[in-house]
């Protein structure tokens, strides 16, 4: 047996997306050309747009596909800075490297002062420091970026009150990880730029979206055939397009069900170990994500450990060497560098059953035992 | 057995890695990152924990089919191999990395980690033997003697060799990447890493002078006449002849050399080629990885340096140092490095040389 608890890294395509990427990959035709068959992929790929329009609630009109929420990420927060006058940033401490380094980039090479919102022991984010940011800087903000779901804690964040404070101050919203899996309304939420992506959702990888308010025009990251409102070039990915939407469209994810399968195996984590931590426990959280901290351990040791019994977990984000590093969403909710270090992260999909959750437990006391030998031995 | 293979990219340890899998043996990759700020790219033979590197251990790994981990063993590496090897040299001493990086980290650190978390023994891709004897097992030097690596594991104690495993030891290296073709591993012509591996630029004398600071101090001839001055006595090494910058000839013109490094008093002695000679030198900390040498004088060789000649010694412990004298003289012998003892192939032990005469 082995058990994949990595649904937040990447989930299996759902199949009714893999059937439709396989009968798109079969069809001719480029969506821009005007022939039959230029015309036949342009309209799946618009079937598509508009089903994850539905999805997000937004104008079909406002989707704009990218190669990866990464893309999306980076055209939305350099794309609304270089749109505007004002150079102040303001991100949330705990976003996605795919968020925080396009702004550190900009302040670095683009003259932008990044403000970074603290958040508090739960991973909120401090809204009275934004207040109070904005009250004091808001002829200066060029846009406000807050991740709607933190990847590896699962917090959800409050997204409407940042929206409430920032006034006419763009906001971008990082979506990745809690579209599909909590409701959310782009168009209720009032935001100016929102980030989605295929591969966390049972679509295919390589296929993202920025979801960009009608009329906003800003500059492009890509430019070429101006496919995509002139904002993303680039021929569109019609047999991952046509996916992603399958994918949206299927409601496969089950939020209660999910939610119950983290709960079971948060609880048979600390009757196993009662010196286990959640992270984030008392504040809302995705259905599906548990980042728990294990006092005394090394997370990469725990890592290639429950690996080696067939479980699959994450230690948060791997940097390109794939040296474990400190978490700074952990670190900024408090957590020491040790800690911080001791900490992983399960992540729970539609795939998953409450026999995997059962099957992970029963590794777990001696992944555990074994990971506290090690720290003592081969680290100080 | 369960076993960790270290992979640092090379051609050897990913060899080694597949010859233990062939073995039989239950093999993890792992790569040791040991630099807290790698560089990107490897540049020609030089470094061995780039970014580039862990990609090609990674691969190799891959292509074996075995799991692969990065493992982060930068503070243990710069306490345990940097900071000594900056120490020994403001000490006037010639220190081998290494070996410290083999005693301190390959087969402590990463050895002690391994059978915590459930491992046997670590794999690598040395150039060395080991055998099953009546006392156990025994360290021996490779069949190649172009790439013998036995010299730099006689760091290792009894524990530490019944925990390891060479699996190359008895192949010659150019038969190894003959092996690394068919086996289709992409690092089967990669150069060989030489020079020491947080050093990239290959320049020590600068490496050490960005670290130790430039402090002028005089050049001296063996009756204290100051005949020049140095930029920092630790980046001379003991027999070095060439970069002294002395302008006062010899009587004779004959060239000098470097006999002495004084650290205390920042001089550097000079002096004759002959004066260069050693006939006996002491070790201090000894580790036996056989049996343990005792105070009756034995017949056997030592080694001092990676690549130097084994030399006819007679060898006893006196007190807690182990001493070696020379059948016949050795020119130009560095206190700092290793003296290693053998039986033979069979590594006896080492000691870090703190006395010559």
């Amino acid at each position: 047996m082995s058990v994949y608890l990595d649904h937040a890294a990447t989930t299996p395509m759902f199949d009714v997306a893999i059937d439709a990427m396989n009968s798109a990959l079969r069809k001719l035709g480029n969506p821009s050309s005007l022939h039959t068959e230029g015309r036949a992929t342009r309209k799946d790929v618009e079937d598509a747009r508009e089903v994850i329009a539905r999805a997000i609630d937004c104008l079909p009109s406002e989707v704009i596909f990218t190669g990866s929420g990464t893309e999306a990420n980076n055209a939305a927060v350099k794309g609304l800075f270089w749109n505007s006058e004002k150079k102040v940033i303001i991100v949330s401490s705990i976003e996605h490297h795919a968020v925080l380094d396009p702004a550190l980039w900009l302040a670095d090479h683009e003259g932008a002062e990044l403000i970074q919102i603290p958040v508090d022991s739960d991973g909120l984010i401090d809204l009275d420091f934004l207040k109070r940011t904005v009250a004091a800087r808001k002829n200066e903000i060029a846009l406000i970026s807050v991740m709607h779901s933190n990847n590896e804690t699962g917090v959800i964040q409050p997204i409407a009150e940042v929206v409430k404070i920032a006034g006419d101050i763009p906001v971008h919203c990082d979506a990745v990880q809690s579209f599909t899996k909590v409701p959310i309304s782009y168009k209720n939420l009032g935001l100016f730029a929102m980030t989605i992506s295929g591969h966390k959702v049972g679509g295919p990888l390589g296929i993202g979206a920025l979801i960009l308010r009608r009329a906003v025009e800003i500059p492009a990251l890509l430019h070429g055939g101006g496919q995509e409102r002139e904002i993303r070039s680039g021929t569109l990915n019609a047999p991952s397009i046509v996916a992603f939407a399958a994918a949206v469209s299927a409601h496969i994810f089950d939020a209660t069900k999910v939610a119950q399968l983290r709960d079971s195996f948060e609880s048979g984590v600390i009757a196993a170990r009662p010196d286990a931590v959640i992270n984030g426990e008392s504040a809302p959280r995705l259905p599906g994500i548990s980042n728990i901290t294990f006092p005394g351990t090394q997370s990469d040791s725990l890592l290639l450990l429950m690996d080696s019994e067939k479980v699959s977990c994450s230690t948060g984000a791997a940097c390109t060497a794939g040296v474990h590093r400190p978490s700074h969403v952990l670190m900024a909710m408090g957590l020491t560098d040790v800690l911080s270090q001791s900490s992983l992260r399960f992540s729970f999909g539609a795939s998953n059953s409450e026999a995997d959750v059962q099957f992970a437990l029963s590794v777990l006391p001696r992944v555990i035992e074994r990971g506290l030998a090690a720290n003592s031995v081969g680290k100080k | 057995m369960k076993i960790i293979a270290a992979m640092s990219g090379g051609v050897d340890s990913a060899v080694a890695a597949a010859r233990a899998v062939e073995a039989g043996h239950e093999v993890i990759g792992v790569h040791l990152a040991l630099s807290s700020n790698p560089q990107k790219y490897r540049s020609g033979a030089r470094g061995c924990c780039t970014i580039e590197d862990s990609h090609d251990a990674r691969r190799a790994a891959d292509v074996i089919g075995i799991p692969f981990y990065i493992w982060d063993m930068a503070d243990e590496f710069h306490a345990g191999v940097v900071e000594n090897f900056m120490s020994e040299y403001a000490a006037g001493r010639t220190p081998n990395p290494c070996l410290r990086c083999n005693e301190k980290i390959k087969f402590a650190a990463v050895l002690d980690r391994a059978k915590a978390m459930g491992f046997d023994g670590v794999v690598t891709g040395h150039y060395a033997r080991t055998q099953e004897g009546a006392d156990g097992r025994t360290l021996h030097r490779a069949v190649d003697p172009l790439k013998d690596q036995s010299y730099v594991l006689a760091v290792l104690n009894r524990e530490q060799i019944n925990g390891a495993i060479f699996p190359l030891g008895d192949t010659e290296k150019v038969d190894i990447r003959i092996e690394a073709e068919a086996r289709g591993l992409a690092v089967a012509q990669k150069p060989d890493s030489h020079d020491i591996c947080f050093v990239p630029s290959g320049d020590n004398a600068g490496w050490l002078r960005d670290r130790l600071g430039s402090e002028v101090g005089p050049i001296v001839d063996q009756d204290g006449t100051k005949i020049g001055e140095h930029k920092g006595a630790y980046t001379y090494t003991i027999g070095q002849r060439k970069g002294l910058g002395l302008t006062v000839p010899t009587a004779d013109g004959s060239p000098r050399f470097v006999l002495k490094i004084e650290p205390v008093t920042n001089t550097v002695v000079v002096g004759a080629r002959e004066d260069l000679a050693v006939t006996s030198m002491r070790g201090e900390n000894p580790i036996f990885c056989g049996p343990v040498v005792g105070a009756a004088p034995v017949k056997g060789f030592v080694q001092v340096r990676a690549h130097g000649a084994a030399l006819d010694c007679t060898y006893y412990m006196d007190g807690s140092e182990l001493v070696a004298e020379l059948d016949a003289p050795l020119l130009g012998l560095a206190t700092g490095q290793a003296m290693v003892i053998y039986d033979g192939d069979r590594v006896v032990g080492s000691a870090t040389i703190c006395e010559t005469a």
